[in-house]
């Protein structure tokens, strides 16, 4: 499956990477090769197999609805690049996102 | 030209869920704390953590579920949905997408040509996002904005309509009955204003000769509309908006709308013509989830009475159809109902006290009936004096007033204001006969068969008793006498 | 003997039985990691002044019946950087991170904590553990302890490197595709990854939710056993952290001669390097003599492992990375707006493979590719998985190389992402499959460890620290590297 440097700028905007264009066209390359190579999975015919989401057979894990205390705004901000009363700070937003 | 397009309406509409904690943690789920009070490694999205999924919102949401008459699924589980937003820390939200929590219910409205039930396509858990504050006055012109987490991770149900209403006053119609039921379960403030309870509409309008898929016509959202009023006001907006672009031959772009209360109107707030990409996939911290049937049938055993239930129950009591509504829509004035009913049997003697007199004093004061003012043994104590003949409506009426003023019994009301009614027959025998002694020429025109003449009199008893004579006996009493004079 | 070769159960035993105090062994922990750190770079951060602060409360304030009680009373242990610390920066090796502090502890922190052990430091991975090398980190390369011109594998190198050169006794990493077991083989070390599930993945920063497990590397097979038999147990705070008994404390001796042992053809065939080769053989002659039953077996599916390894663990990470967006935490930044904040700390927080593995992760996810790739890849994980169920319908344990290669020399495979990926092809199955696995270092060629795994079924971390004991006992004891430290 050949990738294009389209679909690789259209992913890096989804993940929010502001990639430059040489690293474009490297990641559009070293993608592209991960890819052929994963075409591999294609010799094997899975229509009659079910997926693996977890491995493990458990199954309904729920807790009590209990509270627990909650960090200190202070706490909770303390790592914050910008806060200002206690709240985290962004810059205006100009798109509502993928909302 | 209006004929030619079916109104087709389906609605989203978030509920909170009224838990102690939220969804995935174990902070406590409070509206209006100070910002970020109420948040942990967990919701703050920091590195390491991991969600556990809070085992009562489940239970709610299924009830919700049933309620609704959804098929509650036994396997369900929990999807990332993700999209990148500072209200959502962990830049996706834990949702469920192909295999929800429940499908297939329905909500009964009775538009004016009879009874339809508007299909649920599914019910879905979610955790909700945090809350921003634009430093500024709308989101368009602020320099920033302020992340308050406090709300991130609370329970959501995400209850989607099947697009099967077609027109505003429908869609209204589907939420009144939607929030009667969920408020009946209590299980979210369901407030609006506050958030506990959202709505979104898809509007769109199909040409009556369209054959295709509805999926494939375009198709408006609004969202976020924050009153039941304002929902049915931005359908409408959207409703004329989109056939005079039809009428002028303009094409519908399938976007996303805001609706400005102000206007009353709608504005674009994004082109969904570059479709999302929330790139779903299966949580892997969280195992799916499996109901069994035992646990099912204790949500279906913890269920109350529902409105359906109530609306039969008051019709065979007697209640006529249009009190039965009022009662049914507000759960607490049924309850203050269903206990004077309990003492004073005349169920519309209760009905119509309740109400009319009762409903208007409480409504003026801007009470409701969680807080009573009076209880419904003072109301029963007065409805006893109607029944017993103490009290004349008109005096019950007085008597009320002052019991809502003072707080006091009717009893003592009735004893302060010496209101009680004359009923000792030779008392008033004594006035009729003097009444009738000094009004001669009166009492002839009764007796030349002007029953008019006789008002005149019972008008000279009650004023000579203050109106406490009871009228009926008066009456008697009157014709009594002037029959010996003929 | 001195000390430095004292693994964890000897020094917890000389601490508990107060002929050593937990300050002499933290001061041995931490001159040693003065003097071989410098070469080997296996630390990000050494807090020397806290964690002598804990030992000489031990000394001071725990009674003998006390220290006794504490199973790894005064060893000193280093935690992989992508396990969250309050005493400790925490960063993954990541720039994005930088200056993080976590306001909690991982559960295997707490676990290790009460247990007697006293964190040392954080170790150097590759960032986000994305790696099999560890020269994928902010902070710089981990060298290998036997060559420091190669690299000690990865991505949990510096732990392993730690190990290896006798810093200390024990440290705790992550694996995901093979980052245990690999820097294991690489360093000649002991590494296991538990059964997905075994182990709480509270406190670790998630690359693939899926796929990680957090396991114990040490010097002796008795270290990994005493150690997950500690941090082997039920967490709440981890809906998947599985509700089994733990694991015994010791290994429990088993003869050889009671194990049926498969050898998967797949793992033996072309591209492994010859060196590596004959000394695996040689080994498998050895438990052979001793009485085991070799028999062979075929996992069918193998070839395919790595690519769907490398859709599904990318695929997750482009998940779990996505809450680096500069809003709470770690670095951010400035940009005009939102958008522009978000991708220019994004794009210089993230190294160049962690932007790699988000976009192939992103692109796996997005609309049109989900059903052939991550879905192709859930299905294709289900017939690995079926492997193995149908081997071990066959035999106890398999045995194969740990890896098919000797450590090679650093910026080797920088060029060719597809080439580095390959490295964890005898190793990603044990992921996919839920399944423990044990590297064990079997000797050395031209100077450089090799290391042979042991895989078994799920829960079966007893049978297989029980088969790796055995032949702890019938090989040579494992010779260490940088010999000649400061004590000596």
């Amino acid at each position: 499956m050949n990738l294009t440097e389209k679909e690789v700028r259209h992913v890096a905007r989804l993940a929010r990477l502001a990639i430059s264009s040489t690293e474009l066209s490297e990641a559009t390359q070293a993608l592209g090769r991960v890819l052929d190579y994963i075409d591999l999975l294609n010799e094997l015919n899975t229509d009659a197999v079910p997926p693996t989401t977890h491995v493990e057979a458990i199954e309904t894990v729920w807790r009590q609805d209990r509270v627990v205390p909650s960090l200190s705004p202070e706490a909770a901000t303390a790592n914050g690049p910008q806060v200002s009363s206690q709240m985290f700070v962004v810059p205006k937003i100009l798109d509502r996102g993928e909302e | 030209m209006t004929n030619q397009y079916e109104v087709v309406i389906g609605l989203e509409v978030h509920v909170e869920l009224k838990t102690q904690t939220k969804l995935f943690c174990g902070c406590a789920n409070a509206f209006g704390q100070d910002p970020n009070s109420q948040t942990c490694p967990v919701c703050l999205g920091l590195p390491g953590v991991l969600p556990v999924l809070n085992g009562e919102a489940v239970a709610l949401a299924a009830r919700a579920a049933l309620a609704l008459h959804c098929t509650v699924n036994s396997y369900s589980k929990f999807d990332r949905k993700q999209y990148f937003y500072p209200d959502l820390p962990k830049a996706y939200q834990i949702s469920q997408y192909d295999q929800p929590l429940a499908e297939n219910g329905h909500v009964t409205i009775q538009p004016s040509d009879g009874k339809r039930d508007i299909g649920i396509e599914r019910i879905h858990m979610e955790e909700d996002a945090g809350k921003l504050n634009h430093l500024g006055q709308r989101l368009e012109d602020a320099e920033g904005s302020l992340v308050d987490l406090n709300r991130a991770g609370v329970p959501l149900i995400e209850i989607v309509s099947r697009p099967e209403m077609h027109s505003p006053e429908e869609a209204r119609q589907y939420l009144v009955e939607l929030r009667t039921i969920l408020s009946y379960l209590d299980i979210s403030d369901l407030r609006m204003e506050e958030g506990s309870m959202r709505c979104d509409a898809n509007i769109s309008l199909r040409p009556l000769d369209y054959t295709g898929s509805l999926a494939d016509l375009p198709r408006v959202e609004i969202k976020n509309v924050n009153s039941f009023r304002n929902v049915q006001r931005s359908i409408e907006f959207e409703i004329s908006r989109q056939r005079q672009l039809l009428q002028t031959g303009q094409r519908i772009v399938k976007e996303t709308r805001g609706f400005d209360d102000a206007s009353g109107s709608t504005y674009s707030q994004r082109s969904k013509e570059e479709a999302n990409d929330y790139r779903y996939f299966p949580e892997p911290d969280l195992p799916p989830l499996v109901l069994s049937e035992t646990w099912l049938q204790n949500q279906r055993e913890a269920l109350p009475q529902l409105p359906d239930e109530l609306r039969q129950h008051l019709a065979q009591r007697g209640v006529a159809e249009r009190d039965v509504e009022v009662l049914v829509q507000d759960l607490n004035l049924y309850h203050y109902w269903s206990q004077v009913v309990e003492l004073v049997p005349d169920v519309r003697l209760v009905t119509n006290w309740l109400l009319s007199d009762y409903s208007r004093l409480m409504n003026a004061k801007g009470l409701n009936f969680a807080t009573p003012q009076v209880s419904a043994d003072g109301l029963a104590s007065l409805l006893t004096l109607i029944t017993s003949g103490t009290l004349s409506g008109k005096m019950a009426k007085e008597v009320l007033e002052a019991m809502f003023e003072t707080g006091e019994t009717a009893e003592a009301v009735v004893k302060r204001l010496g209101l009680s009614q004359i009923t000792d027959r030779n008392a008033i025998k004594e006035i009729v006969s003097a009444v009738v002694a000094a009004n001669p020429a009166v009492v002839q025109d009764f007796l030349s068969g002007k029953e008019k003449a006789l008002t005149f009199l019972v008008g000279q008893v009650m004023k000579q008793t203050k109106g406490q004579a009871k009228p009926d006996l008066v009456n008697a009493l009157l014709r009594e006498v002037l029959a010996a004079y003929a | 003997m001195g000390m430095i070769d004292w693994d964890a159960v000897q020094t917890a035993e000389h601490v508990q039985r107060g002929e050593v105090s937990a300050v002499e062994c933290i001061e041995e922990a931490l001159l040693r990691i003065e003097s071989t750190n410098p070469t080997v770079n296996a630390f990000l951060h050494v807090d020397g002044e806290g964690a002598l602060a804990k030992a000489r409360f031990m000394d001071h304030n725990l009674t003998r019946e006390a220290k006794a009680n504490l199973p790894l009373a005064g060893v000193a242990v280093a935690i992989k950087d992508n396990m969250v610390t309050t005493d400790m920066p925490t960063t993954a090796g990541s720039k994005i991170l930088e200056g993080f502090r976590s306001p909690y502890n991982a559960t295997v922190v707490e676990l290790l904590e009460r247990a007697g052990a006293i964190v040392v430091g954080k170790t150097n991975m590759d960032e986000f553990a994305m790696g099999s090398s560890t020269e994928h980190s902010a902070y710089g390369v981990t060298r290998n302890p036997w060559d420091p011109n190669r690299v000690p594998g990865g991505s949990s190198g510096g732990s392993a490197a730690a190990v290896a050169a006798r810093m200390v006794p024990l440290a705790l990493g992550s694996d995901t595709g093979g980052s245990i077991r690999l820097p294991a083989s690489y360093c000649g070390v002991f590494g296991i990854k538990p059964t997905y599930g075994r182990v709480s993945r509270y406190g670790l920063i998630a690359y693939a939710s899926s796929l990680d497990q957090i396991g114990p590397l040490a010097r002796s097979v008795r270290d990994l056993a005493r150690t997950l038999h500690l941090i082997g147990r039920h967490d709440e705070k981890d809906a998947t952290s599985l509700d089994v008994d733990t694991i015994p404390e010791s290994p429990i001796p088993t003869a050889l001669q009671s194990l049926r042992i498969g050898l998967p053809e797949e793992y033996f065939g072309e591209g492994i390097d010859i060196r590596v080769r004959t000394l695996i053989e040689k080994t498998l002659d050895q438990l052979r003599e001793s009485g085991a039953d070799l028999v062979p077996i075929s996992l069918p599916h193998t070839r395919y492992a790595i690519a769907t390894y490398y859709l599904i663990a990318p695929a997750e990470a482009s998940s779990n990375l996505s809450r680096y967006d500069g809003v709470r935490y770690g670095l951010r930044v400035a940009g005009d707006d939102l958008i522009h904040m978000y991708q220019k700390t994004r794009q210089e927080g993230f190294g160049s493979e962690v932007k790699r593995r988000i976009l192939l992760g992103t692109h796996a996810l997005s609309a049109g590719y989900y059903d052939a790739y991550y879905l192709k890849a859930q299905k294709v994980r289900t017939l690995i998985r079926q492997d193995f169920d149908n081997a071990f319908a066959q035999v106890d344990l398999i045995v194969t190389p740990t890896v098919a290669d000797l450590p090679f020399k650093l910026g080797e495979r920088d060029l060719d992402p597809l080439q580095m990926y390959l490295t964890d092809i005898f190793t990603v199955t044990t992921n996919l499959a839920g399944i423990p696995g044990l590297s064990q270092p079997v000797g050395l060629v031209d100077g450089l460890p090799v290391g042979l795994q042991w895989m078994g079924p799920p829960l079966s971390e007893d049978r297989v620290l029980s088969a790796a004991s055995a032949l702890e006992a019938i090989l040579p004891p494992p010779e260490w590297p940088l010999s000649g430290g400061i004590q000596e």
